[in-house]
């Protein structure tokens, strides 16, 4: 059975985990921070896994307006 | 009309200590009449300690300066006799409204919850606020307590001993020498006391400036925190809309780090910033305009011998989150219990070495989190920039988000949970209240329970037994029995019991929590109270 894509919030003391993405960026260039940020979200969606999820992800990322 | 700002509250009037030889020597000198000052020297007075503010000024704050006060600073006003002025005075608020670029993205209602005497926040102009403690203070003097202002003195030399610190002050007189047995300094950000001591106050600087003005307008708009994240009237930057008392707006403006100041506050170049942000038609007369920038630092110690540092002289933040006056206050509330027992003799001096302790994991709280709202706000990097305006966008559709925009994290009080003046947690009861909590405060019959509490160590039992002569080193500890069955609300019950039956609290005198047992056991409490007075156990 897949899984819904969770948009409440999920994530424990939030402000911290923002403090280290941040963190993590602190002292690349731009394009470092862009190469980066791919890797972090490739690994991210494979630890998901589920298709649906990713697809549901995928359409919740989209630019609205 | 005399603003309250511009008029001498406390004007110099030569003292007989400025012609005494040898010079005197006074209890406490607390240096700086601000709101942090004035509360040390009131707590001190009132429980019959000799304290001498003195202060280069001799009148309240000019503009508005710090609008916002929480809850529990609101509850140490109360204990210190002046929390109510403040409050029917004071604006109450629990809405905030988040925008970015031309849209809202989201609102927050701070909930307060119900069965507390004070609300979570006002917001009232920090010239009030210190008029109040001032009217406090005169109010004591008139009872014959040891408490006194001394406007137009202004500390010019410091020399700590090891059992008192020698002090010259300059007067429009000329300068006198005075001695005191211990000094608070409360002189500020800038703090020539630190400076006079050659210590050191390290942090970040922020680079950027804010325009802060107060203007005094009949606007509609509801009584709710507004706050902008790169809005079309301030591109690129932030902005920020609260009410105050009196019909006058606080509006702050982020301007960047490349500007000219004195340009900037110029009234002509002020207008029609406010005028893009309020509308053309809105009415409007400027109270006040400065600019400010910003640091989040502290200093490496607040305890130097016999000169105990307290609010922005110890430590600073950014504005954001309302830590600055909010924490000056929680160190005062600290600080003054220990002072009173180390001078009675009834604690040794390392107890204000707790004050370092608990006050630097205070202060460190604060800049951790005013300096994340300051990233978060000013954002120093592309990507920071990208990731801020990315949560931004996803919190007008996506509830997840939201916890992540961060436009101030609001003050609230911290919990010493490492403080060494703890005792183990006896009680399996509410995390709120383990040891090293601030008290929750409950109704109590026809009043309050941190009313009941006051400032002596309490043994507070409800639904147990406590005795009422419970006496440890000398020190007498108050016993205030309860029975929840006694309250209308469950509040209490809720607050202090949880799954539990009863419980024994030993309630600090600043209302924080330094034992809970689910019984009184004698040997328990009696090395509880040791423990809270710096004793080895």
């Amino acid at each position: 059975m897949s899984s819904t894509l969770n948009l409440s919030p999920n994530i424990p003391n939030a402000d911290d985990f923002y403090a280290d993405l941040l963190a993590a960026h602190e002292g690349l260039s731009k394009d470092e921070s862009d190469a980066f940020n791919a890797r972090l979200l490739l690994i991210l969606a494979n630890h998901i896994g589920d298709r649906n999820v990713l697809a549901d992800a995928l359409d919740a990322a989209k630019a609205k307006d | 009309m005399t603003k309250i700002f511009e008029t001498p509250l406390y004007p110099y009037v030569r003292h007989a200590d400025q012609s005494a030889q040898p010079p005197v020597r006074r209890k406490v000198v607390i240096i700086g009449a601000g709101p942090i000052g004035l509360a040390a020297a009131i707590d001190l007075a009132q429980q019959g300690i000799e304290a001498v503010i003195v202060d280069d000024n001799d009148k309240v704050s000019f503009g508005s300066r710090a609008i916002c006060f929480a809850k529990r600073p609101l509850e140490i006003l109360d204990r210190l006799g002046c929390g109510d002025p403040m409050v029917d005075k004071g604006v109450v608020w629990n809405l905030g409204k988040v925008f970015f670029d031309e849209r809202q993205v989201y609102d927050f209602n701070l909930l307060p919850e119900k069965g507390h005497k004070y609300p979570a926040f006002i917001n009232l102009q920090q010239y009030y606020f210190e008029e109040y403690l001032v009217n406090r203070a005169r109010e004591l003097e008139q009872q014959g307590a040891p408490i006194e202002i001394r406007g137009g003195n202004k500390v010019i030399e410091m020399t700590p001993h090891a059992d008192h610190v020698d002090l010259t002050i300059g007067t429009p007189d000329g300068p006198y020498q005075l001695q005191a047995d211990w000094v608070i300094a409360c002189d500020g950000a800038a703090s020539p006391a630190r400076q006079m001591l050659g210590l050191d106050f390290v942090g970040r600087v922020f680079e950027d400036n804010f325009l802060i003005a107060d203007v005094i307008m009949d606007a509609d708009f509801p009584t709710e925190r507004w706050f902008w994240f790169d809005p079309p009237f301030n591109k690129g930057q932030s902005a920020l809309l609260h009410k105050q008392p009196d019909g006058v707006w606080r509006i702050d403006l982020q301007l960047g780090w490349d500007i000219n100041k004195e340009e900037e506050k110029k009234p002509e170049n002020v207008i029609p910033r406010l005028k893009a942000m309020l509308g053309d038609d809105v009415q409007f007369e400027l109270e006040w305009v400065s600019i400010y920038t910003f640091q989040c630092r502290r200093m490496e110690k607040f305890r130097h011998g016999r000169v105990l540092f307290a609010g922005d002289s110890a430590h600073q933040v950014s504005p954001f989150g309302a830590r600055g006056a909010n924490s000056g206050l929680q160190d005062t509330d600290n600080l003054c219990w220990k002072l009173k027992l180390v001078m009675e003799g009834k604690a040794p001096e390392s107890l204000l070495d707790s004050y370092d302790d608990e006050r630097i994991y205070g202060a460190d709280e604060n800049i951790l989190n005013s300096s994340r709202s300051t990233d978060f706000i000013t954002p120093k990097s592309e990507m920071s920039r990208l990731l801020r305006d990315a949560v931004l966008d996803l919190s007008e559709h996506y509830e997840f988000a939201r916890p992540l925009v961060n436009s101030g994290r609001l003050s609230v009080p911290c919990t010493y949970d490492q403080s060494q003046l703890n005792s183990q947690d006896m009680l399996d009861g509410p995390a709120r209240t383990r040891p090293g909590s601030p008290c929750p405060d409950a109704p109590v019959g026809d009043g309050y329970l941190l009313n009941q509490l006051g400032d002596a160590f309490t043994l507070l039992s409800i639904d147990a037994e406590a005795p009422d002569d419970f006496e440890v080193d000398g020190i007498k500890i108050k016993h205030l029995a309860l029975s929840s069955a006694d309250m209308e609300s469950d509040a209490l019950a809720a607050r202090y019991l949880g799954m539990e039956s009863g419980a024994v609290y030993l309630i600090r005198p600043d209302q924080h929590v330094a034992a809970r047992h689910q019984q009184f056991d004698k040997d328990y409490f009696a090395n509880a109270v040791r423990r809270a007075i710096g004793k080895s156990v």
